[in-house]
């Protein structure tokens, strides 16, 4: 039956050849961990790339619930924390996730930095690669904000702090990203969740294609 | 036709006339997004009013006191009481002042004579900042900037308060 349903469609618009280029690829010896376990330092992309799927999935279901006000932003997380089956779980995931990321993106950096994969021709990957890093970084500072609790509040007024401190533009910058002056409120939460939900995430998408369009055309670098 | 009128060929022409077209429908389309998202920084700031802080201008001794007020915040839709605070007292020339209590480290809240280590300084648990009284930063501790000054006004004998701005500036 699948199969039936699956030659109906490619008969009309000839998937094979997508999934081939996609996904049906060799994988190098010097990269599969089924031959040299110390391959697995070539988990770390893809493991990012795992965690950050886990991330976008939570994060679409603790929309359902999370309400970006300052009355009830709080409340909202609360609710889904203690009231909602399984809320906490989801709400784990997003939280550990975010960790986790960083941690796995650090890791792939590192691979890549002292296996010299960065080196030409694969500098512009690497610049994509930078990119995203920041990405997450602001993924993480706007998310930090949104629980709307003491902790989430003070480290943003830290964050905003340093924003401020940039050369000429500081103040203007601090404005922009806070939506006033001097108060961190109802409009920096408002900001802060759209940044985090809409901005940055289009943002990843875009640099998450270019990392892997790139990867895929130049090839992962050889053997040391 | 001559070379003359092919300097621009019908191709071209098209060409160009379309990309100024899509030119312009994007930047129509993006204008009003853009100019909504930056409209904080150039909104013009509704702070301005002096808050009588309820203190006595012949109650303010040499002692830096912690004077606490509360103002009307108006933050986008949202109207809320908030309180404020600032150091306040008479220096050598018998001239009021009124410091911000915020670090120009990272934004903690400093206290006069904080520390028993730091006498006659303003001290922030935070990172050990320090403040001699007239508010200058102490060198070598992580502020880099005197503490902020309020804006202030005395009416009828009564001390008023407005934004702190940084010193120089107030």
């Amino acid at each position: 039956m699948l199969q039936k349903i699956y030659d109906w469609i490619d008969d009309r618009i000839d998937v094979t050849p997508i999934w081939r280029d996609i996904a049906d690829h060799e994988v190098p010896e010097h990269v599969n961990p089924a031959h040299h376990f110390s391959a697995f330092v070539y988990c770390f992309g893809g493991l990012t790339f795992f965690v950050v799927v886990i991330q976008i999935l939570s994060g679409m279901f603790l929309t359902m619930y999370y309400v970006p006000d300052i009355e009830n932003a709080w409340k909202s997380v609360y609710y889904l924390q203690t009231e909602v089956a399984h809320g906490q779980i989801v709400r784990g995931m997003h939280h550990w996730g975010a960790s986790v990321v960083i941690v796995m993106l650090l890791l792939h950096t590192l691979r890549v930095f002292f296996q010299g994969a960065y080196k030409k021709p694969r500098e512009l990957n690497w610049m994509v690669g930078v990119l995203l890093f920041f990405v997450m970084l602001g993924l993480g500072f706007t998310g930090y904000l949104l629980p709307w609790d003491n902790k989430a509040y003070f480290a943003t007024q830290v964050g905003l702090e340093i924003a401020e401190q940039v050369p000429f533009i500081g103040t203007q910058l601090k404005t922009l990203l806070a939506g006033d002056p001097s108060i961190v409120g109802a409009q920096t939460l408002t900001r802060f969740f759209a940044i985090h939900v809409f901005f940055l995430p289009a943002a990843l998408f875009g640099l998450l294609a270019a990392h892997f369009i790139l990867i895929r055309r130049q090839g992962i670098s050889g053997p040391l | 036709m001559s070379e003359k009128k092919q300097q621009v060929s019908r191709r071209q022409f098209l060409n160009y006339t379309l990309t100024g077209v899509g030119g312009f429908m994007a930047a129509g389309l993006l204008v009003s997004p853009l100019r909504m998202a930056i409209d904080p920084v150039l909104k013009e700031s509704s702070a301005g009013d002096l808050a009588n802080v309820s203190l006595a201008v012949e109650d303010i001794t040499t002692e830096p006191t912690r004077v606490d007020w509360k103002i009307d915040q108006i933050d986008g839709w949202y109207e809320s009481q908030v309180n404020k605070s600032a150091w306040v007292f008479k220096d050598e020339n018998d001239e009021i002042q009124a410091f911000s209590p915020v670090c120009k480290h990272l934004g903690c809240v400093v206290s006069w004579e904080g520390s028993e280590d730091y006498p006659n300084e303003f001290y922030c648990p935070c990172h050990d900042g320090r403040y001699y009284k007239d508010g200058t930063n102490v060198p070598g501790t992580p502020p880099l900037a005197p503490l902020d000054v309020f804006e202030k006004e005395v009416r009828d004998g009564m001390l008023f308060l407005g934004e702190a701005k940084p010193k120089g500036e107030a």
